[in-house]
């Protein structure tokens, strides 16, 4: 099972108090698993990528294993780590605002 | 006896004030949705435990909250505004075209007739409506559409469809408004619209007396003479007495006419609140005084209400969403304040008093006068 780790408001809206555990199918990759947290937690589509672009909301990041992954292609696979659940998948609210 | 509930959205989450209807004794309950800015709350006028609310942030983007319990419990419903068709483009603030993006959801305004029916007004300017409560939203791409869509330009806060006014006397007829595009209206139910903008005038756009690029900060009616509207502009406080098709300037002896909120008494439609602002560069009262001006004439003739409300060093401002009115009598008048404050007036705006100090910044205020 994949591990994601969800920043505060989001653990709120979707009812959850500590990381999120998902199967993202045998070959996952980001977009397999943004569709495994939306579909597990429907309140959260449109909260980490835009529901009309699909594109990864600016202000949060994706990383894993030390690695920053918010730039990886939507249909990358995963690094293997995450998909054994050794390494959790941090989604990241940036350090912005007020 | 009656219930009055105040509906507070703020830049740091919700928050409802409940009194009956002495309006003396105050309880606050929230943050509800804390962190996340709340654009506005609005009930049903059908069935007012139907509550809905624009809960947006930067990070996370747009969510509606609904409740059906006057706001004990909320669900997340949807949040999914798709443009209709191609999107195309608007001016950006240099005057070239920049694409529509969708950004967040200014205002909530539920049917006078069908609690599930629920319209959104939303930054970059559009129109949409949901008819199962929120659940899904379609555009009513007519506005966009409908000939000036694309010279529109956002104002500094954002190109907003902010105001939502349905006429009671006519289910087809809507009026909205957006800025910095101005008013428009609507007698198809959302299918055609014209820009009704004549008689306004802004020094700060290329053609002061141009058929759209007005900003215009809010519109008010009374349910009971929905043919007269009236508005407050970046600079001027206008009415209309044909809906919409000619405004005449009612400023009179305003110590500015810049600001954002306008409301009508409940029971006396030529009864009037504006909140002066000094200047657009300047977001704060005239002289450190926070006044609510008040007219009896349908404007023209202001008179100013400051029992209550401070009188020295106050630099706090009033957005476009945060006055309302209840439906008792006397009337209670309501504002909220980028300072935290939440003002109450029992009696029609003679005397106010503070509901709450120090919230974070006020950006919403609606009331619901419960039986």
């Amino acid at each position: 099972m994949i591990r994601v780790a969800l920043p505060v408001h989001l653990r709120t809206l979707a009812g959850v108090g500590g990381e999120l555990k998902l199967d993202a199918g045998d070959s996952p990759t980001q977009r397999a698993l943004l569709d495994a947290i939306e579909a597990g937690y429907p309140m959260l589509r449109g909260t980490i990528r835009d529901q009309v672009t699909q594109r990864r909301r600016v202000l949060l990041r994706f990383f894993a294993g030390g690695r920053d992954l918010s730039n990886e292609p939507p249909d990358a696979l995963l690094p293997p780590p995450v998909v054994a659940g050794t390494e959790i998948f941090f989604i990241v609210g940036a350090i912005a605002g007020g | 006896m009656s219930t009055v509930r105040i509906l507070v959205g703020t830049r740091k989450g919700a928050f409802t004030l409940t009194s009956d209807g002495r309006r003396k004794r105050w309880d606050i309950a929230g943050p509800l949705f804390g962190g996340w800015e709340i654009y506005h709350l609005k009930g049903s006028p059908v069935d007012p435990n139907r509550i809905y609310a624009s809960q947006s942030s930067g990070w996370f983007g747009q969510m509606i909250q609904r409740s059906n319990d006057g706001g004990k419990t909320w669900a997340a419903v949807g949040n999914k505004f798709a443009y209709d068709g191609i999107p195309g483009t608007h001016q950006w603030y240099d005057g070239t075209p920049h694409p529509w993006e969708f950004k967040r959801v200014w205002h909530l305004e539920p049917s006078l007739t069908d609690p599930d029916t629920v319209y959104a007004g939303v930054e970059d300017a559009a129109l949409f409506r949901s008819a199962d409560g929120g659940v899904t939203w379609g555009e009513l791409p007519g506005l966009r559409g409908h000939g000036s869509g694309a010279h529109w330009a956002p104002g500094a806060g954002g190109m907003c469809l902010h105001t939502i006014l349905l006429d009671p006397s006519q289910p087809g007829r809507i009026f909205i408004a957006i800025s910095a595009a101005g008013a428009f209206r609507t007698d198809d139910g959302g299918k055609t619209w014209k820009p009704i903008n004549r008689g306004l005038k802004s020094e700060h756009i290329p053609d002061p007396t141009a058929e759209v690029g007005h900003c215009v900060h809010r519109l008010a009616m009374h349910r009971s003479r929905p043919q007269v509207l009236f508005m407050q502009k970046h600079w001027d406080v206008m009415r209309s007495d044909d809906a919409g098709e000619n405004w005449r300037e009612v400023s009179g002896n305003l110590p500015s006419d810049f600001g954002f909120p306008i409301e009508v008494h409940a029971h006396e439609p030529e009864t009037i609140y504006v909140v002066p602002i000094k200047s657009d560069a300047e977001h704060y009262p005239p002289d450190g005084k926070l006044r609510v001006y008040r007219s009896r004439t349908g404007g023209g003739e202001w008179e100013a209400l400051t029992r209550g409300l401070p009188q020295r060093d106050c630099y706090v401002n009033v957005l476009r969403e945060a006055m309302a009115v209840d439906s008792l009598d006397p009337c209670g008048v309501y504002f909220g304040t980028t300072g935290g404050q939440v003002y109450a007036s029992a009696d029609a705006g003679d005397n106010w008093v503070p509901i709450v100090h120090d919230l974070p910044a006020v950006v919403s205020v609606e009331v619901q006068t419960l039986p």
